[in-house]
């Protein structure tokens, strides 16, 4: 039973760690150390459950009432010894998890900054219906659906919405976290392998966002160089205008790229989702 | 000025194929009820004994009904969706269109969480507590019978939406901005809303119903410490509705005035916060799962101790725990947007917090397993239940737990493990519990036992179905896919899809059994039937009266001496030298039955779909109706019937087997 038990949990791991692009195939530090914090707690956990199961099985076996060498105890209904074993080993469990919990909220925090030799990329991350938006300030560029960025970079990303609630999400690189309106929330991730990595919506948000996709490409830091000079070469410019066009709601956009933006949109956008939407002339301070 | 508000013939989905078949069948399965009823002559006995009845065992059979209703409609919902999403991989987009699939992933939601698990756990709780606690029903048998009527009156609101207009695109949570009326400006939310608040008044009127019930209504002797464990879950639950529904109501109040009269409350504009509303509805979201799944413990406490022929293993520590469990509940609703940016104080606090509620429910569990340890088990329907629960159950606490480390639960929020989380708690401990409490009590409820053959089959069809259609979920959430997708490219996903779209065929095999063990018990009830209304060797007072039992529950209240009451007095009779008393039998005052719930509840419909149409005239008649109605229950002449002794004494003189005690 255990070692079966044993050979389905290694298959199991095969065929994910082989086909899996998620959690388990991580590709930056954030998504790694978060691996690492999951198998822990796993780990620590499955030495409890583990044989509960086990127990919860024997004994309801052991003890069936066509057993005759088992011993009927009608009376066995307290031990004050069992009552401590039975609050220590949660409690002791919990003890282990929750200080993995706290440690791990604090090292993972999502604004903490990754440290790194090297000068982070600062992307400003737009959800739209249904299709994301993201910025390039220091480059002055914009892409849709594409999230291209140098290989072993700290990328900063901070992040809102021009209406409804998402979630930005690229499982192989690590942390999710959500795109609201009015509101800029803060993740640093970083890709320490090139390749191309899915990206999705991970907070459900209408009609069209089954295609909210996006790819990320982690390219080498002078591919990268190449990419923005080619990016700033070709297509439109992304200002007030441009911008109220591809707000509108949109399905399965295919990625393109802006060659300019005009300076300070992120913000912009950011205080619109505070305003009342009648009244344009009124605004808030922050 | 249009007399109908929004409602036009083209809220009627006549394009859409599928929503046309179902509504159909539906209404031809309403129909052929009806019709059947009409032909056989039992309205007046229908109205009489059930639908004006406020005897806590018929309300309790009730909803019992309309949550098995509910789960064949739910789950429905989930084979489509499992449908969808096992073929709609890569360029195909499958049958249902996104703004179908949304209403279905909403609607599914909805009904399971507030029309199959609440009403099926407040129907068990209705039929069980008074008799456990040895007395003749509950505080307010009037408000009990309006508590039901306004849940099916939600229900009933919910499943019109199928034909008239659409239900919420929303998922089953409904955030705003999304749930605002910029982005759903359909009748869809209101429908969700509307349902949810009428239902939610029902469910707070059973919440008091209950409190006052346990507080101030036990049989002589029973003190707190003798109450049966499903009094004292049951207890909890009730003190978390009371709690916890008030902040529901008014969440949706505030997101009705957003919708109808342009407040900002949550909206993006106006400076309203949306996360605001997903903290109110979540400080509610959290304490609810506890109120499902507290007295499901309560059941497998009964069922453990019951069919292991001990008394349950450390009761004040299950007492202590539940407790806690119901304490705690309140203080860990953060973790279900981890996600949302706050500091990592905010996230480490509520994590550890949602992690030290697994201890005391960690206690459950091995005490469960001690009763279990010394005892003579008996392989009953009930207890293939329970035990399928503890190992399930444990799984479902270890992802649980799991997801309350914030960086995990980085990587796993709104991933299909999430899905397959709620569902392993939700099916292996909910759905299960309810299952082993329906075998249970239903020879207390109707006379007869349930056969345990096909009861045997239902079990291990739900047990596989279940392992088959949620593992895979667990597996797709760690390869990244996230929940709510009606089509998805990636191709890598689709086997582990289809293995859960099997899983789903299992677990209905197992639905459809349950219909059969139905069927096949009702058929076979003369074989069946229990004389001695204690056909498992029970220990608590349910057990000491009749099968089922009268109005009027017991002749005499019993008198408390210990928990385990009934077991106790059993054993006193078996000794020699003692013998039954001999009764004298005294009239009995019951409360009088009311159509207050039923007209009640039809005020509600009313009010409900004229507010969700913008019938404004409809709404103010609606509201008027149900206003006189708690007039004239207000100023009723009588409210209580007196059973005669000799109606009484003529009632045992038919069932021997209950004098004997």
């Amino acid at each position: 039973m255990r070692h079966r038990a044993l050979a389905v949990s290694l298959i199991g791991a095969a065929a994910l760690g082989g086909c899996s692009e998620g959690v388990l195939d991580p590709k930056g530090p954030i998504a790694a150390a978060e691996r690492l914090i999951l198998f822990n707690s796993l780990g620590i956990m499955l030495a409890i459950v583990i044989p509960t199961i086990l127990a919860t099985l024997g004994a309801a076996f052991w003890f069936r009432s066509s057993n005759w060498r088992a011993r009927y105890r009608p009376d066995f209904a307290y031990s004050g010894r069992l009552e401590l074993l039975v609050w220590s080993i949660p409690a002791m469990t919990v003890l282990l998890v929750g200080g993995v919990a706290w440690v791990g909220a604090h090292d993972l925090d999502p604004r903490k900054l990754i440290t790194s030799t090297v000068k982070p990329v600062t992307v400003q991350v737009v959800s739209l219906d249904w299709k994301w938006l993201f910025i390039y300030p220091d480059q002055g560029i914009a892409t849709v659906n594409q999230l291209t960025v140098p290989v072993g970079t700290p990328i900063s990303l901070e992040l809102t919405s021009s209406g409804v609630m998402n979630s930005f999400f690229v499982p192989q690189l690590g942390s999710q976290i959500y795109a609201m309106a009015g509101m800029a929330t803060r993740l640093q991730l970083q890709a320490d392998h090139t390749g191309s990595y899915r990206g999705l919506s991970a907070q459900f948000s209408g009609d069209g966002f089954a295609d909210m996709r996006f790819t990320v490409n982690a390219v080498p830091t002078e591919k990268f160089a190449q990419w923005v000079a080619e990016a700033r070469g070709a297509g439109s410019v992304l200002d007030e205008h441009t911008y109220a066009d591809l707000a509108k709601p949109s399905e399965a956009v295919s990625p393109f790229a802006y060659r300019a933006v005009t300076p300070d949109l992120f913000n912009s956008i950011l205080s619109a989702g505070m305003r009342p939407s009648d009244s344009s002339s009124m605004h808030h301070s922050m | 000025m249009n007399l109908l508000g929004k409602l036009s013939w083209s809220a009627v989905p006549f394009d859409q194929p599928i929503v046309m078949f179902a509504t159909a069948l539906m209404a031809l399965a309403v129909a052929f009820v009806l019709g059947w009823v009409t032909r056989q002559g039992y309205w007046p006995y229908l109205w009489r004994e059930w639908l004006t009845s406020v005897d806590h065992k018929r309300i309790g059979v009730m909803y019992c009904v309309l949550a098995l209703i509910m789960l064949l409609r739910g789950f429905t919902d989930a084979i489509m969706m499992r449908a969808q999403q096992a073929v709609a991989a890569g360029d195909a987009q499958g049958y249902l269109p996104p703004e179908h699939f949304d209403q279905v992933f909403s609607a599914h939601g909805t009904i399971m969480i507030f029309f199959m698990a609440m009403p099926f756990v407040i129907g068990l709780m209705n039929f069980v507590v008074p008799l456990q606690l040895g007395v003749r029903d509950m505080a307010f048998p009037t408000l009990n019978s309006v508590a039901l009527w306004l849940t099916a009156s939600g229900i009933l609101l919910t499943n019109i939406s199928l034909a008239v207009g659409e239900f919420a695109k929303t998922g089953w949570v409904a955030y705003p901005p999304l749930s605002e009326l910029q982005f759903s400006p359909g009748v869809g939310v209101d429908y969700y809303l509307w349902s949810l608040q009428i239902s939610g008044v029902g469910t707070l009127m059973t919440g008091i119903n209950f409190v006052t019930t346990i507080l101030k209504m036990r049989a002589p002797g029973m003190g707190y410490m003798r109450m049966p464990v499903f009094c004292w879950t049951a207890l909890a639950s009730n003190l978390l509705i009371v709690a916890a529904f008030p902040v529901l109501t008014a969440t949706f109040a505030m997101l009705l005035l957003d919708r109808y009269l342009g407040f900002h409350f949550f909206s993006v504009a106006g400076q309203g916060n949306p996360m605001m509303y997903i903290n109110l509805f979540w400080v509610w979201g959290h304490p609810e799962v506890y109120i499902l799944i507290l007295p499901a413990f309560g059941i497998f406490s009964e069922v453990i101790a019951t069919f292991s022929g001990k008394p349950l293993f450390g009761y004040r520590s299950m007492v202590a725990a539940t407790m806690v469990i119901c304490v705690l509940s309140f203080l860990v609703w953060l973790h279900h947007f981890f996600t949302m940016g706050a500091s990592a104080d905010v996230n480490g606090f509520f994590g550890v917090m949602t992690m030290i509620i697994a201890v005391p429910t960690g206690v459950k569990v091995f005490n469960w397993l001690f009763t279990m340890y010394g005892g003579r088990i008996r392989f009953t329907v009930p207890v293939l239940w329970s035990i399928g629960f503890m190992v399930t159950f444990v799984i479902g606490g270890m992802t649980g737990v799991l997801m309350a480390v914030p960086p995990a639960d980085f990587q796993l929020h709104n991933s299909l493990f999430l899905v397959a989380h709620f569902h392993n708690v939700i099916i292996g401990g909910v759905v299960f519990g309810v299952m082993a409490g329906y075998n249970y009590w239903f020879p207390k409820a109707f006379g007869f036992r349930l056969d345990e053959r096909w009861g045997r089959a239902s079990f291990w069809c739900w047990l596989v179905g279940f392992y088959l259609a949620f593992m895979p979920l667990y597996v797709l959430g760690l390869m990244g896919m996230t929940r709510r997708m009606q089509h998805y490219d990636n191709l890598a996903w689709q086997p582990w899809l289809l293995l859960a779209a099997v899983g789903v065929a299992v677990i209905l095999a197992g639905i459809v059994c349950q219909v059969i063990q139905l069927a096949v018990s009702i058929r076979d009830r003369q074989q069946l039937r229990d004389a001695t209304g204690d056909p498992w060797n029970g220990r608590t007072l349910e057990w000491s009266t009749s099968s089922p039992p009268p109005a009027w529950n017991f002749a005499v209240l019993p008198t408390v001496t210990a928990i385990d009451a009934f077991w106790n007095s059993k054993s006193a009779l078996a000794k020699p030298g003692t013998s039954a008393q001999k009764l004298e039998y005294e009239p009995i005052e019951m409360p009088m039955n009311s159509a207050t719930g039923f007209v009640t509840a039809f005020f509600a419909v009313v009010t409900g779909f004229a507010l969700i149409w913008h019938i404004w005239w409809m709404a103010g008649l609606g509201v008027f109706g149900a206003f006189l109605t708690m007039l004239a229950f207000a100023f009723r002449d009588r409210e209580e019937v007196e059973i005669p002794a000799s109606r009484i004494a003529q009632f045992y003189r038919a069932r021997p087997a209950e004098i004997a005690r």
